[in-house]
């Protein structure tokens, strides 16, 4: 397992958001959390990195205890985020967003490595090197939040509704990238979406998310048949 | 026209823009990262000008020459007034951060006023002699009826912090973070930047800078009391708001347009009115742009 939520609880000032949520991810899966606005997924997955961390209950990533460090050592862990709004750093350039990404490591070799490939994944980020990130249409930011993501080689990706405000075309296009990412890096995923088809039909397994409880979990395969899910996510 | 009298108040202008500048830097970058007035800056300007006082006198005792004694002073300046910086932050911001904005205003100003009365009861009220450290240089004396070599070092080592701040901020690590950070704290913290560290490594940069304005106008004008932080801080504030808050070229600029104004406004209009002109304009370029001369929307922060 290199991902084990035990039984987290979450907090802003005294609104309780999480109640209690128990997730398990294995090595090299996609996985997905769906639920409606406000169930809590985006909290999960800050709860993760340690920019909310739960009041009670732990997290544990490969093993070691991970509910009390700072974000930036979860990241040095291999965690990154891609959160939801994409968050470019506007006035930095593609470029500098990208190193921002690689911020914590030091193997020059395997940051131009990893340069090329997210060049090859998305060809447009190397045209607009040198653009500054706030420029860049909703598409190409979220190319480029997705990229500065991989730049840290990540062990963990966190993707928070990377669909968001996007033409069908794109979005297509970018979940296609997340899962060829997957299968040739083998990296973990953890995708939390709205689109709830479109998560199942990209994941391996599923989590549906009630105001901030686990109601669901199953094989994506057994979620696209379920009744309740159908009705109340895949609008059939 | 005069034409030597107008280069005679654009360099004194300028010496004075130099020195706003530095302090400034201290304002606008600290407002860049955590959107606070930081009040006790110009504090730690009279601070670093007490530290190279007091060093120098004992190297003066010790008889080192004069620009050892300058190099010197400045350097234990520079550390001491940094480590000021570093404190004023963990001890009076760092746990107020999530509270709202008027309470690190408020502790602002009374680290403000808590270290002038500390320096008051810790020296004197009275003013006290600054040696000149900066010698006259002979290469200058044809010159010396333009511009003293004072002067000269003030334009000269200003410009080379200037464009070694640029240099820091634009292509090293700390200054990509820093940029970061200012844009967007909580992503900066999620590829992984210690926020903490470039809060204080900002209030440090920021000290020094102060610090260097401190001696360097203390070997200028030959004087300092506990008070001197008071006026130059707001001087200093009122360029980096002319500037456009947040903006570092807007802070240099914003110094350099408030220290020729007041050069030319003693210069041709009247002597009596120094800081009137200071204000005048800082009340007309916020009428006309709020934002100040760089204002946000046009320019970085930090
Ligand atoms: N910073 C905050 N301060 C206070 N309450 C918050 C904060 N962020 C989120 N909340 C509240 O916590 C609840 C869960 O929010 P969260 O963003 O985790 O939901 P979500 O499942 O990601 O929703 P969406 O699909 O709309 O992104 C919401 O009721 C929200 O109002
Ligand atoms: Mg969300």
């Amino acid at each position: 397992m290199i991902l084990e939520l035990k039984n987290i609880q979450a907090f802003y000032g005294n609104l309780q958001v999480l109640k209690g949520v128990t997730i398990k991810i294995n090595e090299g899966e996609i996985i997905a959390l769906i639920g409606a606005n406000g169930a809590g997924k985006t909290t999960t997955l800050m709860s993760v990195c340690g920019v909310v961390p739960p009041r009670f209950g732990e997290i544990y990533f490969m093993d070691k205890p991970i509910h009390n460090m700072s974000p930036d050592k979860i990241v040095a862990l291999g965690i990154s985020q891609v959160p939801e709004g994409r968050r470019i750093f506007p006035l930095l350039s593609v470029m500098e967003n990208l190193d921002m990404g690689a911020f914590l490591r030091k193997d020059k070799a395997g940051i131009k490595q990893d340069l090329e490939y997210v060049f090859e994944l998305f060809p447009v980020l190397a045209e607009r090197r040198h653009q500054s990130g706030g420029t860049l249409s909703g598409g190409e930011q979220q190319m480029l939040a997705i990229s500065r993501a991989i730049m840290a080689r990540p062990k963990l990706l966190l993707l928070d509704e990377p669909s968001l405000g996007l033409a069908p075309l794109i979005v297509k296009q970018i979940f296609e990238i997340i899962r060829k990412f997957n299968t040739e890096s083998g990296t973990t995923i953890f995708l939390v979406e709205q689109n709830a088809n479109l998560a199942l039909k990209t994941a391996d397994r599923g989590y549906v998310m009630e105001t901030g409880s686990i109601t669901i979990q199953d094989t994506t395969k057994n979620l696209l048949k379920n009744e309740e899910v159908k009705k109340a996510y895949l609008g059939l | 026209m005069d034409w030597l009298y107008f280069l005679e108040l654009f360099l004194s202008g300028l010496t004075k823009g130099s020195i706003y500048a530095l302090i400034a830097l201290g304002y606008t970058m600290v407002y860049g990262i955590i959107q606070l007035i930081n009040f006790a800056h110009g504090e730690v300007y009279m601070i670093g000008a007490f530290t190279g006082l007091i060093v120098a006198s004992i190297l003066t005792l010790l008889g080192l020459n004069t620009l050892s004694i300058l190099l010197l002073a400045s350097m234990a300046a520079i550390i001491y007034s940094a480590a000021y910086g570093f404190t004023i932050e963990k001890i009076a911001y760092k746990p107020l951060r999530q509270a709202p904005r008027l309470s690190p205003l408020i502790s602002a100003i009374g680290m403000s006023i808590f270290l002038q009365n500390y320096v008051m009861i810790a020296q004197t009220s009275d003013f006290m002699p600054f040696p000149s450290l900066i010698p006259d240089f002979e290469f200058m004396e044809p010159y010396a009826h333009i511009i003293g070599s004072p002067e000269l070092v003030i334009i000269l080592t200003t410009m080379v912090v200037m464009i070694f701040l640029t240099v820091l901020i634009k292509f090293t690590r700390i200054g990509k973070a820093m940029r970061a950070t200012a844009q967007d704290k909580g992503m900066a913290m999620l590829v992984g930047v210690n926020i903490d560290r470039v809060i204080s490594m900002t209030f440090i940069i920021g000290t020094a800078l102060a610090a260097v304005g401190g001696i360097l106008t203390a070997c200028h004008v030959g004087q300092i009391n506990f008070y001197i932080g008071f006026l130059a801080g707001l001087k200093a504030f009122t360029a980096a708001v002319l500037g456009g808050i947040g903006s570092i070229p807007g802070a240099v600029l914003g110094g350099l347009v408030l220290g020729l104004t007041e050069s030319f406004g003693t210069g041709y209009i009247s002597s009596d009115y120094e800081d009137v002109f200071a204000f005048t304009l800082l009340i007309l370029i916020l009428i006309f742009r709020p934002a100040g001369i760089l204002g946000r929307s046009t320019t970085q922060k930090v």
